[in-house]
């Protein structure tokens, strides 16, 4: 029955394949929509039976006898079926916002949307390496084509192109991992190679498996330095494509590279190693992510930045590979997802309705209260601001960090969150409110601009409610999450399960019963992180009112700005949208990984 | 002798990239990318062989004690030949797109995504 | 960057993957070496199964959910690439060019070769199980086989010999076919994508239990994909213009 999760949308696509063509909008869409709401109902169940202990499915019948079986296993736990449960949601979200209007020619749209969300189901419920990967490759598919959907835009093809040509790279990358795990283990499920290698040195062929294979799900993941298509995908794919993308898509590769790290490495390369690494890569891709956010005029660019700066600070957390980490972490993501959904499809009613979503050309028209409400709670949201959900993703965040000897992430925090809000602020007071000066039209050069193809046949004179609704009731969603404790508490029993390498190997190697697993009592607001949220708020508030009144600022701020311009233009040049560039630094980032996890060496 | 598969493997996956890097046209980069990923085909089959043994395919004259080649890895690559196939298509498609919508298919002339 | 910098970034990062990739290498098992405990126990498990083709065993019966994603990454890239090769707002569709000269004797040779090439194409993907190939491979060779009636004739010909609308049926229903046959195992209680099917007498025809259908099931959708990817590309490059533009 897990697989049910998978196979619901696959035959969904696959009715609406073969009947795309016949039937007319509302039925197509009504099907992709019954199928969505399916799969949804069998993901929280599943959500729901993993509560008692992890589900392991065999496929095709066969079980695995000791560590020399064949068959691929589906093992499900409560991170990888809450994962499936937030792409179920959103993808619901992504077709009732294209619901009629969006432009969709015999059903390919919703075909597309179908097969993403069995790629995500699956990859979040695999336990084979091999089939992880096919299962990537199909979320990367349908995604590089979702991005390239409008046609007439020069910039979603060649934004299409970008993230096909490096994500394509990443993946060949992990399946060079892969080779190299199957020779050193002579097995391709996670399982095995975790007891595999389990107990023996890390040598170099383990290093460089470890390496290569996560890579293709860190460039997914957008990490620094192999971050640089996502920035070109939002800019360019539909709203309703964007919020799959940063809702879910880049989660789950952070999610990828944990799972196999913790089942199939956690016991041959130290714990301690990985977290250093990673807390340093995590920290460079917060800071890029928060400053080039800020110098987007594109809505959908800046988000995408921010994306990436609160994609640092997800790394931080998770990768301190504790579980009150892991618990800040999944609140964080699934808060941050419903936030950032419904921004995007806020962004993408700006557009269908007024044309653009250039911060300049949008100065002081949309000035509806729904579009002011929005946006607001959105900025406010990403700030951290108390008592909202990805508030308490950071405040636990931060206590895990301080409480593992790194408190001066808190600062990183901060600083990451006011940027990224205030930059949304700043859009906010503009667009909505129509404060501060008329900037100019001009486009700067090495400046990405607004303009785009509307997603609709004709301009919408008034915002559908099909639009508007999952809009909303995805911000509201999100915001939910840190007020209720119930949801802090299922996080930290998921990250619990999550860490227990030991059970995963014992029940899908020797089918040991299911244990459960204690809560961390204490998985809720503290003081220190009440402190915090309200100052990244207050922090976010002055970035977006000096941006937008540049003339208010501090005389001695304003002088330090010439010094940091240098710095930020090279920056700045580094995004250039050239396919050959980003393959450079994808090259180069798999060696500074490499680089970083020497001192695990043991051999 | 011993490790000139593996060399290849490395070879043309490092060609590959390089090519995608310094390639001008859009073709060349999606023709760079199948190179690189013939690297991963050689470097599983590479994995998987054994000397002296036979396909894995049993005729009537192989016993199940008879000597074959790793088959994990051949249903490994088919699966990754289909899948990059595809993809090399579906990559194909947005070049079309994009040399008509541009008027080039240079990737350096390509000035729309910066910052 | 500059080309130069791009240069020297992407040689610098090649030497240190180089580096990497060697280290490791060196640490890998002896190259043709004798153990393989997967193919050992995959194997085993195919001959119980009744299945001379060990690849063909693991593609449809021991992992065939891989086989299953792989199928839908197929369907996936050819509805994506009729849909990004759609004809624009701008555009339109203007009928294909008849005309142009085609050698009798290149048309006597697509006309030989074509049904040998489809016969062979069959072959393949019937006795998947028993000889090397499968759905696969016999369904690409269909589908370049039937496009031997362009390359030795015209576009026209080949508009004759494939209506595009059934060919997207064809694909719709051999997917189907697939998840079908894949559920049929759930419903049956023995597993998703189980073998559900009698294993038969080893090296007959109806043997292997359902690698036959699966195999099948896949070569017809390997074929009908294929065959409208590459109807797309070519109306996307023969029919499709900006409006407005004179024929030239």
């Amino acid at each position: 029955m897990t697989v049910l999760v998978i196979v619901v949308p696959l035959v969904g696509a696959v009715v609406l394949l073969g009947l795309g063509r016949l039937l007319p909008r509302r039925v197509s869409d009504g099907l992709a929509a019954a199928a969505v709401v399916a799969t949804c109902c069998l993901a929280v169940a599943l959500l729901h039976r993993t509560g008692a202990g992890r589900v392991v499915a065999w496929m095709g019948g066969w079980r695995a006898n000791g560590t020399h079986g064949v068959g691929i296993p589906l093992v499900a736990d409560q991170a990888g079926a809450g994962l499936v449960v937030i792409a179920a949601v959103l993808t619901c979200a992504a077709l009732v916002y294209g619901w009629r209007y969006f432009e969709s020619v015999e059903g390919h749209y919703q075909v597309l949307i179908l097969l993403f969300l069995a790629g995500m189901a699956g990859f979040a419920l695999s336990g084979d390496l091999f089939d992880m990967f096919v299962f990537f490759e199909l979320m990367g598919a349908v995604a590089y084509a979702l991005t390239g959907y409008k046609i007439e835009d020069p910039g979603a093809v060649q934004g299409g192109l970008n993230f096909g040509v490096i994500n394509s790279l990443g993946a060949y990358l992990t399946l060079v991992g892969i080779g190299l795990l199957y020779a050193r283990t002579g097995q391709l499920g996670l399982a095995p190679i975790g007891a595999a290698l389990r107990g023996h040195g890390a040598d170099p062929l383990v290093l460089a498996g470890f390496v290569c294979t996560i890579t293709g799900f860190l460039v997914k993941a957008a990490l620094v330095p192999f971050h640089f298509w996502l920035a070109d995908a939002h800019a360019v794919a539909p709203a309703p494509v964007c919020v799959l993308f940063s809702g879910i898509m880049v989660p789950l590769g952070l999610y990828g590279a944990l799972r196999v790290y913790v089942v199939g490495f956690g016991g041959v390369l130290g714990a301690g190693d990985v977290r250093r690494t990673f807390l340093a890569l995590g920290v460079a891709t917060a800071l890029v992510g928060a400053v080039m956010c800020l110098a987007q005029r594109n809505l959908k660019r800046m988000l995408a930045y921010s994306t990436i700066g609160h994609v640092g600070l997800f790394v931080m957390a998770a990768f301190l590979l504790t579980p009150d980490g892991l618990a800040g972490a999944a609140v964080y993501v699934a808060a941050h997802a419903g936030v950032k959904a419904g921004l995007f499809l806020t962004t993408g009613m700006l557009l269908n309705r007024y044309g653009t979503v250039d911060e300049h050309d949008l100065h002081g028209r949309a000035r509806g209260t729904g579009f002011r409400v929005a946006f607001l709670a959105g900025a406010f949201g990403l700030a951290g601001l108390p008592p909202f959900g990805p508030g308490l993703g950071k405040a636990l965040s931060e206590d895990a960090l301080g409480a593992a000897g790194y408190g001066w992430s808190s600062a990183v925090f901060v600083l990451v969150s006011a940027l990224t809000a205030g930059a949304v602020l700043r859009a906010a007071l503009r667009v909505t409110f129509g404060v501060g000066p008329h900037p100019s039209h001009a486009r700067r050069t090495g400046e990405t601009s607004g303009a785009e193809e509307q997603e609709v046949d004709v301009p919408l004179r008034r915002v559908p409610v099909t639009m508007a609704a999952p809009a909303g009731v995805l911000i509201a969603a999100g915001m939910a999450a840190g007020m209720v404790p119930w949801f802090a508490r299922a996080a930290s029993r998921a990250a619990a399960r999550f860490l227990d390498a030991g059970g995963y190997l014992a029940q899908v190697l020797h089918a040991a019963p299911a244990r459960p697993v204690p809560a961390s009592p204490h998985a809720f607001w503290t003081a220190g992180g009440v402190a915090l949220g309200l100052v990244s708020a207050v922090l976010a508030t002055g970035v977006a009112l000096a941006a937008v009144h540049p003339a208010a600022v501090p005389r001695g701020l304003r002088r330090a700005a010439p010094a940091l311009r240098p710095g930020f233009q090279v920056l700045r040049r580094a995004h250039s949208g050239h396919v050959g560039d980003y393959v450079a630094w994808l090259l180069l980032g798999v060696v500074v990984l490499a680089v970083g996890l020497i001192p695990a060496l043991t051999w | 002798m011993t490790y000139l598969a593996y060399a290849v493997a490395g070879w043309l996956f490092l060609a590959g990239s390089l090519g995608i890097a310094r390639s001008r046209h859009l073709v060349q980069a999606i023709v760079a990318l199948s190179i690189a990923q013939s690297g991963t085909y050689v470097l599983l089959l590479g994995v998987g062989f054994q000397r002296h043994a036979a396909a894995p395919v049993f005729t009537a004259d192989m016993t199940i004690r008879s000597a074959v080649v790793d088959p994990v890895v051949q249903a490994m690559t088919l699966t990754d030949i289909v899948v990059s196939a595809t993809i090399t298509a579906l990559l194909a498609a947005l070049a079309v797109q994009a040399a008509k919508l541009h008027g080039t298919a240079d990737p350096d002339d390509l000035r729309t995504l910066q910052g | 960057m500059s080309r130069g910098v791009r240069m020297a970034v992407c040689a610098v990062g090649a030497l240190g993957v180089a580096v990497l990739l060697a280290a490791a290498f060196t640490r890998m098992p002896a190259f043709g070496g004798a153990h393989h405990p997967y193919r050992d126990a995959a194997v085993g498990a195919a001959v119980r199964h009744a299945t001379p083709n060990v690849v063909s065993s693991l593609n449809f019966d021991q992992r065939g959910l891989d086989t299953l994603v792989e199928e839908m990454i197929l369907v996936a890239c050819v509805l994506a690439s009729v849909a990004l090769l759609r004809p624009a707002h701008h555009e339109s569709e203007r009928p294909a060019r008849t005309g142009g000269r085609v050698l009798p004797a290149s048309r006597l040779v697509g006309y030989v070769l074509l049904p040998v090439t489809l016969a062979l194409g069959l072959d393949v993907v019937l006795h998947g199980h028993l000889t090397p190939g499968g759905g696969f491979q016999g369904g690409v060779i269909l589908a370049t086989g039937l496009h031997l009636v362009y390359v030795t004739g015209d576009y026209a010909a080949l508009r004759r010999l494939r209506p595009v609308a059934w060919y997207a049926y064809g694909e719709a229903a051999g997917a189907g076919a697939f998840l079908l046959l894949a559920l049929a195992g759930l419903v049956s209680a023995r597993g998703f994508m189980a073998d559900i099917l009698p294993p038969g007498r080893f090296g007959a025809l109806f043997s292997a239990g359902t690698v036959l259908p699966f195999s099948a099931a896949t070569g017809c959708a390997v074929v009908c994909g294929m065959v409208v990817l590459l109807a797309a590309f070519f109306r996307q490059e023969l029919q499709i213009t900006e409006t407005g533009e004179a024929d030239r």
